[in-house]
């Protein structure tokens, strides 16, 4: 594995792989000498509380040094483009640059500049591979298998990178997946992917996990709901809806009253805490797997 | 002309009438650092062109017969192969205002588009059509219902689902293209519907054939080529205005250009600056270049493979073109002003970024291997490539 940027650009293999490393490092608390001497560059473009820290503690426990920018505040305030925001950061010699960007491709485009291996931590509406890994590491540790699982994922698939990339990964696990929501907010053609699609909340009865989306507040100034009541009312997945044992899980931040009701994340059958810390531990095996085996980089010219 | 295209024996050379091409962002006035009227031009030649038509959403916008004066006044001095300029249909191509047509028609105004903007406006367009029946020129429409297209920026279908793309779908052309021939058969006026890309479209188009409306389309090398499949690249100089669309959409736009009902290729020769074109998808301008790859890339594409004969290709850029924007037919004949071509079909190569006369490279061909080249073009008379 050369960089993380995409779901679709793993095996089951590599998926099962990270999927041990992340175990292992999930029973330590030590800091690990992996990564001692080695330079991980954090760029977000994009507002993040989770992801972002969870990739510069995962880092720091590899014993790596961290660099973490921004976009506000830096020279991308003052019109510079991507490709040369890397080109300058990569004469510290990176070796790896975790990004987050509101377009799609930007990993690529950075990796094209850059020659650090290539986290993608969410690019536009496409992918955000580290999630889905946790997630699965998340449902395993819970339910102790994915295949044959069934996972319904509610809400807003329409702008979710996070439901594109769990697809994929529960697709290429032997895990099965529904995508509930709106028709507004169901894209067309996503059946491509593997998984079926229904308006109906009720198909998430027969579901070992729901997987509960954020519902975002500029949705409806598109009309692609007329409300957030009216959405909480038809899909919020509250008590009445899930039956006992069934796992929930959500990539957080949440909207309690909307999409998830407060009953349901506080419940015992929540997994949202849980996703929290094995992000921690995916993020080291993703590092660890992109760099432990490598040279530090040259600097590209 | 079909009949006078004379293959000479044992080579693979075609004599044939120059091409036409309706649909060219020539950049000028604005973005000469893209695009120049002597630039594109040459480009036009080393495609076999003898002719061509400028587009006006240039910056100032040709809606105004001094803007237009000074561009057929640059033409005149620059222009390789014979320009034409379209004129604005709404000032400012702000869609509110109709532009004088009547003035701008007598200073030369070839045709009448805003061409990279709808008319969004029903009144407007109906307007435009009652009122440029003086002008004598044609109507020529970008089809999109915009607020169906919004921040669109591929054809939607499972491609942009998976990719997660802002989706723009067939509908937002296919609405608009309903609208407007419904408009034209209820004024009884022609017009021309450019760069159509959805099998909607090309249903309702040939629908309104059959009632007798009288429409004529253009569609582009790169969407009777390419399919969203392409988007996968991520590659900007895959990014276009409309958006590729899915392939049952191009092998109906092949179907209706070898059937008659388009009856042109237009390049929609769209040429922007490297720095636009080499940041991410979501942030590039819409448009590619095609005036030196429209011939080879479709006689490689679909003339070799089977899909279209050559005789209908060549018509379909040259007469059909001509036809349609009410221009003078290049002809092979004894006597007639020489508008010819010179095309060697068995010749190969490669499409390089080095190799342009356009400014600009943004082709999606990049690194293609191409078979057919132009080895000469006389426009009017004049040997003006090879």
């Amino acid at each position: 594995m050369r960089h993380l940027i995409s779901i679709a650009d793993l095996g089951r293999d590599e998926v099962e792989g990270l999927l041990e490393s992340a175990a292992r490092l999930a029973r330590t608390d030590e800091r690990l000498p992996a990564l001692r001497g080695k330079l991980v560059l954090s760029l977000f473009f994009e507002p993040s509380t989770r992801t972002s820290s969870s990739f510069e503690l995962a880092a720091k426990r590899l014993s790596a040094d961290v660099m973490s920018l921004k976009a506000s505040g830096s020279s991308v305030d003052k019109g510079e483009s991507l490709k040369d925001t890397v080109l300058t950061l990569t004469q510290y010699a990176p070796a790896a640059i975790v990004v987050r960007h509101p377009h799609i491709g930007a990993p690529e485009l950075v990796a094209r500049h850059s020659g650090a291996a290539v986290v993608n931590a969410g690019d536009g509406k496409r992918q955000h591979p580290t999630q889905a890994l946790l997630d699965l590491f998340t449902i395993r540790e819970s339910l102790g298998r994915l295949e044959g699982l069934h996972v319904a994922i509610v809400g807003d698939v329409l702008h979710s990178r996070v439901a594109r990339s769990l697809v994929q990964a529960l697709g290429l696990v032997g895990a099965r997946t529904t995508l509930v929501g709106p028709p507004t907010l169901l894209p067309r053609g996503i059946e491509a992917l593997g998984c079926e699609t229904s308006t109906e909340i009720g198909a998430i009865a027969d579901a070992d996990v729901v997987y509960v989306l954020r519902m975002q507040r500029e949705r409806m100034e598109s009309a692609f709901v007329p409300s957030l009541r009216e959405y909480a009312a038809r899909w919020g997945v509250t008590p009445e809806r899930l039956r006992p044992g069934q796992k929930v899980m959500h990539p957080g931040p949440i909207n309690r009253g909307v999409e998830i009701d407060g009953r349901v994340a506080d419940s015992p059958d929540s997994l949202i805490l849980e996703q929290v810390r094995a992000g921690l531990a995916v993020r080291m095996a993703v590092l660890q797997e992109l760099l432990a085996a490598r040279p530090a980089l040259e600097v590209v010219a | 002309m079909i009949a006078a295209i004379e293959p000479a024996p044992a080579t693979a050379r075609v004599l044939a009438p120059a091409f036409v091409d309706p649909h060219v962002h020539l950049r000028s006035p604005g973005r000469e650092d893209e695009e120049t009227i002597a630039s594109g031009t040459a480009a036009a030649a080393a495609g076999g062109y003898c002719a061509i038509l400028a587009m006006p959403n240039t910056d100032p916008v040709v809606d105004s017969a001094a803007v237009l004066g000074s561009l057929v006044e640059a033409a005149r001095r620059e222009a390789l192969v014979p320009t034409g300029f379209m004129a604005a249909i709404s000032k400012r191509l702000g869609g509110e205002e109709l532009t004088e047509m009547a003035e701008l028609a007598d200073a030369g105004a070839a045709a009448f588009t805003d061409d990279g903007r709808p008319v969004t406006s029903a009144g407007l367009m109906r307007r435009a059509l009652q009122y440029g029946a003086i002008t004598g020129r044609p109507l020529a429409l970008h089809c999109e219902e915009p607020t169906l297209s919004r921040e669109g920026q591929m054809h939607e279908g499972a491609v942009c689902a998976e990719l997660g793309f802002a989706p723009y779908p067939s509908v937002a052309e296919s609405a608009m293209v309903e609208r407007d021939l419904s408009l034209a058969a209820h004024e009884s006026r022609p017009l021309h519907l450019m760069h159509l890309s959805a099998r909607e479209s090309v249903d309702a188009l040939r629908a309104a054939h059959a009632r007798g409306v009288r429409a004529t389309a253009e569609v582009t090398p790169h969407h009777l080529v390419l399919t969203d499949e392409a988007v996968r690249s991520l590659d900007p100089n895959v990014k276009m205005n409309p958006p590729l669309r899915a392939d049952a959409d191009r092998a109906a736009l092949v179907e209706a250009l070898r059937d008659g009902t388009i009856a042109c290729v237009a390049t929609d020769h769209a040429p922007h600056s490297r720095e636009e074109k080499e940041g991410t998808f979501e942030e590039a301008p819409f448009g590619v270049t095609g005036l030196e790859t429209a011939f080879a890339a479709l006689h490689t594409h679909l003339v070799e493979p089977g899909l279209l004969p050559l005789e209908t290709l060549l018509e379909r850029m040259s007469a059909g073109p001509a036809r349609a924007l009410g221009l003078p037919e290049p002809r092979v004949e004894v006597g007639a002003r020489a508008n010819l071509v010179l095309l060697d079909l068995e010749a190969e190569w490669r499409v390089e970024e080095s190799g342009f006369r356009s400014r600009s490279a943004n082709s999606w061909l990049l690194g293609e291997r191409l078979r057919g080249a132009v080895l000469k073009t006389v426009a009017d008379g004049r040997v003006v490539h090879g």
